[in-house]
């Protein structure tokens, strides 16, 4: 064991308790701050999962139709008093096939699927009821969007007889499965489709207005005749959507969202959130480094007769350093072990103290490898960083002085 | 004569900025190897702080400092330091052993702190000096749990244990009650000339000095004699 590493080790050992109280005070706060973070972290995830959950990470359309002036106006010349905006139709993305094949090899893309989507109305028997109509080829859009586990009925078959729709647009149609329902979209177009499962995405809105029908089905119903209005993105890492839109838009010229976009004010919610935690945690380490410089200053004062010695016998300055750095380390180490032992204790016991309807934790918390290592580091460079005023001066001290005062 | 260990060549000591105060007034002297050397003379006569020259743990005013050859003047901190480790054991008159270690480790301390680390031999050596001081058996305990007299001697096996030309001893036996002063002394005297290691002893003993090889008074920051005798 290295000369420093053995005398810092006995020196903590030595003023025993108060090592133990500092490496209490070094627990409460790292275990403030894995608590704090596993829950700020869960809590995001979560609210991002429920987000995500239910939305493709990019949309992909057409560009809107846009009216241009036919000449640039100039001083000499008015060309029009206003232009009157045309109203958007549903449009098909030109050569989607060739343009899907693009998106799926862009980097940072994990998967893509086309869907045919446009207002509807969904009518059993007297009963209508408007709808957003979600054409789609189901397995590629299973893996934009998993909706297998969020059946709560039948399962998600959708093919040219089968159609699958939410709880709520069924409670409201008074339909079940095996049920009949009819779409009917724009031009009196209808088709009629056997219910195949009902879904729950945790969303009375999207259960009441969705309803998946066969791409071809849409697009006939639609009058996309064989086109797509939408190409649907999942991305490898979901805080890169809007690095991919970007990229998306540049090389097909087509319209690109990413669901940071459409969801801008979650996005500063978190963030706020995340900062206010990240203040909080600052301070914590604060209170931290402050008591552990405070703990090794005593300590310096209480065994200058040894550093003392420790010159006098041929100890070198930088040992001496080394020794009071180690002891910064060692506490903020071992402090940062016993603290994530805390924080993660506290962290599973609020998570089954509180539980949703579904069974899910009311407050889910994300105790992860990164966030263990984090910590643990955190903890050790502020105990190291809080001992460099404490070794300087116990580096400063005159062993002449030390011995001749005994 | 061969050339001394120890050669202090003109050495003035003064303390204070705005108040100078001259504690040595210009000191000559020349130590040999495996000499046994008292300094005595009256408290405030200069002696602690002359051994804190011959030390390297302080610098003298003016002068200079031969130790083993090598002037130590001009040398930085880490130098003085090395020099220190290698050159020099001390005994003080708290025997100033660390508590946190045993007394096997506190001899061994010189050596880690010098080689960084524990290597083969080093707890071997240092128990064959707790065996010479009659100490083997204590070898396990803790500074704390050892007598005042049995401290010093582990403090004595602590200077030694670097094998160094000469140990500086401040009133080595100064802390302890008759008896054990007599034994550290014995002790020292029997491992000076077992391996041959010259001793500067500052002590109040007249006892003490007149058990050695050489006495050295100072009075008023001066060397007022130097007597060599043969020990009673």
């Amino acid at each position: 064991m290295p000369f420093e590493v053995l005398v810092a080790l006995r020196f903590l050992r030595e003023g025993r308790t108060q090592t133990l109280l500092i490496l209490s005070g070094i627990g409460v706060g790292v275990g403030v701050i894995v608590f704090l973070s596993a829950l700020i972290s869960g809590l995001q995830a979560s609210l991002i999962e429920r987000t995500l959950g239910t939305q493709a990470h990019v949309v992909v359309r057409a560009p809107e139709d846009v009216v241009r002036p036919v000449t640039r106006p100039s001083s000499e010349r008015a060309v029009a008093a206003r232009l009157e905006q045309p109203a958007q139709r549903l449009r098909s993305i030109v050569a989607w096939p060739q343009t899907l094949e693009l998106l799926r090899t862009l980097p940072g893309v994990r998967a893509a699927a086309p869907t045919a989507e446009g207002p509807a109305v969904a009518q059993r028997g007297l009963a209508t009821r408007s709808i957003s109509l979600r054409g789609v080829e189901p397995a590629s859009f299973r893996l934009i969007i998993d909706m297998a586990p969020r059946m709560t009925d039948g399962e998600f078959q959708v093919d040219a007889a089968h159609a699958v729709l939410g709880v709520e647009l069924a409670a409201d149609l008074g339909l079940r499965r095996g049920d009949k329902v009819r779409i009917e979209a724009q031009g009196a177009r209808s088709e009629v489709f056997v219910v195949a499962g009902l879904f729950d995405v945790g969303n009375k809105d999207l259960n009441e207005r969705w309803v998946f029908v066969p791409l071809r089905s849409a697009q006939t119903l639609l009058d996309l005749s064989g086109g797509v209005s939408t190409i649907e993105l999942k991305v490898d890492e979901i805080f890169s959507a809007d690095r991919v839109a970007s990229a998306v838009a540049s090389r097909t010229g087509l319209e690109a969202e990413s669901w940071m976009e459409r969801n801008r004010q979650l996005l500063v919610g978190l963030r706020s959130q995340s900062a206010s935690s990240w203040l909080i945690q600052l301070f914590v380490v604060i209170a931290v480094a402050l008591g552990i410089a405070s703990v090794l200053v005593v300590s310096v004062v209480q065994k200058s007769r040894e550093i003392g010695i420790l010159k006098a016998m041929g100890t070198r300055t930088a040992q001496v350093v080394r020794v009071f750095l180690v002891q910064g380390a060692v506490l903020g180490m071992v402090g940062s072990a016993l603290g994530i032992l805390l924080g993660s204790g506290l962290a599973l016991f609020f998570a089954r103290l509180a539980t949703n309807p579904d069974g899910s934790p009311t407050f889910p918390v994300a105790l992860t490898p990164s966030l263990f290592l984090g910590a643990a580091a955190v903890a050790t460079l502020t105990g190291l960083v809080s001992a460099v005023a404490p070794a300087e001066r116990a580096a400063s001290l005159d062993p002449a002085d030390v011995i001749r005062h005994g | 004569m061969a050339d001394p260990l120890v050669l202090v060549d003109g050495v003035t000591k003064s303390f204070g900025r705005e108040v100078v105060t001259e504690v040595l007034h210009g000191i000559d002297l020349e130590l040999h190897a495996g000499e046994f050397t008292a300094l005595v003379g009256p408290s405030g006569s200069g002696k602690s702080t002359l051994l804190n020259l011959l030390g390297l743990l302080d610098r003298p005013t003016s002068g200079r400092i031969v130790l083993g050859g090598r002037d130590t003047t001009g040398l930085d901190e880490g130098e003085r330091t090395a020099l220190r480790g290698r050159s020099l054991g001390f005994v003080f008159q708290f025997h100033h052993l660390l508590p946190a270690f045993t007394a096997l480790e506190n001899v061994m301390m010189p050596m880690l702190a010098a080689r960084g680390r524990e290597e083969p031999g080093m707890r071997e050596k240092a128990f064959a000096l707790l065996e010479e001081i009659g100490l083997a058996d204590r070898a396990s305990y803790g500074a704390s749990k050892l007598s005042g007299g049995q401290q010093q001697r582990v403090a004595v096996a602590r200077a030694l244990v670097l094998d160094p030309p000469l140990v500086l001893a401040d009133e080595p036996t100064g802390n302890l009650d008759t008896e054990s002063g007599a034994q550290v002394f014995e002790l020292l005297r029997r491992v000076s000339e077992r391996h041959q290691t010259a001793f500067l002893v500052v002590t109040h003993d007249e006892r003490i000095a007149a058990r050695c090889d050489r006495v050295l008074t100072m009075v008023d920051g001066r060397v007022l004699s130097d007597e060599r005798r043969t020990p009673a």
